[in-house]
């Protein structure tokens, strides 16, 4: 995939991605107030296909998916980020949104285009020429993205078993 | 696996999650499948996040027995939005069969604790965070996204992938009106936000055996802002007796512990004698400086609720501090008991008459304006000092108010001042 990176430093929280005065309204209302604290034009700039790049610990703070769900209602292809929080990690597998454990971000800048290749292990600035290295993703992970999240990943699953059973029947 | 013996010296972290998996041992790092004792989820995370997951799957729930539903986030409804949340969580539990329902009865972290849900040795998810709060019982409980929770519901087990342990072993004595949010908050500065970076993180030493269960909790609840996958103490027989009390009988202390061999990622060593009131500055608990580097702060309100700071010893200590005085006219003073059980307490005691007597308001008990969901949010540009978990920009109301986060009596301290204060200055020996 290839988008335009936003960058976002550490530690960015689940009150920054969604704020818990927009939580019991709708989705959509939601998400645009996303990371507004951090970058007030980022809702409103933010096109299909983009990739949001930040520091360490990305996604800090609450269980609540919506964190994932507002940068998906953007567009936002992937966040590349140096490590996340362990919920914010499961959550967005979970949810289809790849999270992508990049341990070097240096060299890339907001408005950058950048080619992820997943399989490869390699995120190409495509503004600059540079190349970095990402983690591959887990391969329990890796399946429930294949399977396109956690709850189709279990519908296959529960398919899969089904034929087996039924095969050996 | 038959015959094979636990000769592998193991964390306590290991050995309950290496029951839950089914093995004799476990290896950080690994991907595990865990069976499921208790899946316990609130109303914003859970059945009208759940209900239409569940749907989708033609799945119910694998044991309604084992689940537990706590309405606390938009309890009381401030709104039509809120209530009609509250409606989709009793009509859920009643259609999916849901009998540990507990509806506006407090926040779910210290509820669970309070039914005797919680019991040493069991493995336990959470729709929330905080969920390691009930590490401080001993058993394996985390905190997991409403996707995850809704595969729960429907199989009865989650993968895992083990943690490694930081043992964080305190020793010493705490000093009259040090407690364990000061602790705590000392901890996330020093390792800074996110710091334990998915480990377990398991406290010991004479200090932490010297903790009440309420300040166990609070130690345990506040590693989610440390990034652990969750928060330890092996229980002991204060764990035993508090469970007693809840009806929990015949836990054996000292079944549960890590093995003294057992390799650690990790091993700091605090000596709490020397710890003095934290208080962390706007916008990460990982602001957190020693009070007099904060003194004076002018405040505008002072907050008293949450899972980590409005249990019954909160509310004691700040009474303590408060009574027979009078806040500042220029300050507000919130209190929000953790639950309603707590609140019946505090009343039976003359806790609240001396909150009240100094110019609290009392609210319904609930998360509140911690998790900023319902009423009584910050209006812009006020300085708050709060007992809650989290300080994060626009958490608790406005995006330009500032929250600064400290123990139950320093709040209450600050309350009568109308700055930041040290309780010690309103505690002389008293040792809260």
């Amino acid at each position: 995939m290839s988008g335009r990176a936003w960058m976002f430093g550490d530690d960015v929280d689940t009150d920054a991605l969604a704020p818990g005065a927009y939580m019991k309204g709708p989705l959509s209302g939601l998400a645009s107030h996303c990371l507004e604290s951090l970058d007030p034009i980022f809702a409103e700039a933010v096109r299909p296909g983009d990739i949001v790049v930040a520091g360490r610990n990305f996604g800090a703070g609450s269980s609540r998916e919506q964190a994932v769900e507002v940068l998906q209602v953007l567009g936002v292809a992937a966040v590349l980020s140096r490590s996340f929080a362990g919920i914010f990690y499961r959550n967005a597998f979970n949810l289809g949104l790849p999270a992508i454990i990049c341990p070097q971000t240096v060299g890339i800048s907001t408005g950058d285009r950048l080619l992820l290749e997943t399989e490869a292990g390699i995120v190409t600035n495509e503004t600059t020429g540079g190349t970095l290295a990402m983690e591959p993703v887990p391969p329990h992970l890796a399946q429930i993205v294949r399977d396109g999240g956690l709850m189709a990943h279990l519908k296959a699953q529960r398919s899969r078993d089904a034929t087996r059973g039924s095969h050996e029947h | 696996m038959t015959g094979e013996q636990a000769c592998v010296a193991q964390t306590l972290a290991e050995k309950l999650i290496a029951r839950a998996a089914g093995r004799v041992s476990v290896t950080p790092g690994e991907v595990v499948t865990c069976r499921v004792d208790l899946a316990m989820m609130h109303d914003s995370g859970g059945p009208r996040r759940v209900k239409p997951l569940l749907e989708s799957l033609g799945a119910s729930i694998w044991d309604p027995a084992r689940v537990v539903v706590v309405s606390d986030h938009f309890s009381p409804a401030g709104d039509d939005e809120s209530a009609a949340i509250l409606d989709i969580t009793r009509s859920w539990v009643a259609t999916a069969g849901v009998e540990n329902f507990h509806d506006g009865e407090g926040i779910c972290h210290v509820v669970l604790p309070e039914r005797g849900y919680l019991r040493p040795g069991q493995f336990v998810v959470g729709g929330d965070s905080h969920s390691p709060t009930g590490g401080a019982f001993g058993c394996y409980m985390f905190g997991v996204g409403a996707t995850d929770m809704a595969a729960i519901l429907a199989t009865g087990e989650t993968w895992l992938q083990v943690p490694e342990t930081l043992r964080i072993d305190c020793n010493g004595r705490f000093a009259p009106g040090v407690v364990a949010k000061d602790l705590i908050l000392y901890l996330i500065a020093t390792l800074g936000l996110g710091g334990a970076a998915y480990r377990a993180v398991e406290f010991t030493g004479t200090a932490i055996s010297s903790l009440a269960m309420a300040e166990r909790m609070t130690l345990c609840n506040m590693t989610a802002e440390l990034g652990a996958q969750t928060g330890l103490i092996a229980p002991d027989e204060v764990t035993a007796a508090y469970l007693r009390t809840v009806g929990v009988k015949g836990v054996e202390p000292g079944q549960w512990y890590s093995d003294p061999q057992a390799p650690v990622s990790g091993h700091l060593r605090v000596n709490v004698s020397a710890l003095e009131p934290q208080v962390a500055a706007p916008h990460s608990p990982a602001n957190a400086v020693a009070i007099s580097e904060l003194f004076k702060v002018s405040v505008d309100r002072c907050y008293i609720g949450a899972c980590t700071g409005a249990k019954l010893v909160d509310l004691q200590v700040a009474a303590d501090v408060v009574r027979g005085r009078r806040i500042a006219e220029s300050t507000r003073f919130l209190v929000a008991p953790a639950s309603a059980q707590v609140a019946a307490e505090a009343e039976a005691d003359g806790t609240l008459a001396a909150l009240v007597g100094a110019g609290a308001d009392i609210l319904p008990t609930g998360c509140g304006a911690c998790a900023g969901y319902g009423g009584n949010l910050l209006q812009p540009g006020e300085v708050c000092l709060s007992s809650t978990a989290r300080n994060f920009q626009g958490r608790m109301g406005a995006m330009d108010a500032d929250i600064y986060l400290a123990s139950p009596g320093t709040v209450a301290a600050s309350a009568i001042t109308g700055r930041i204060t040290d309780p010690r200055s309103f505690i002389v020996g008293g040792g809260g």
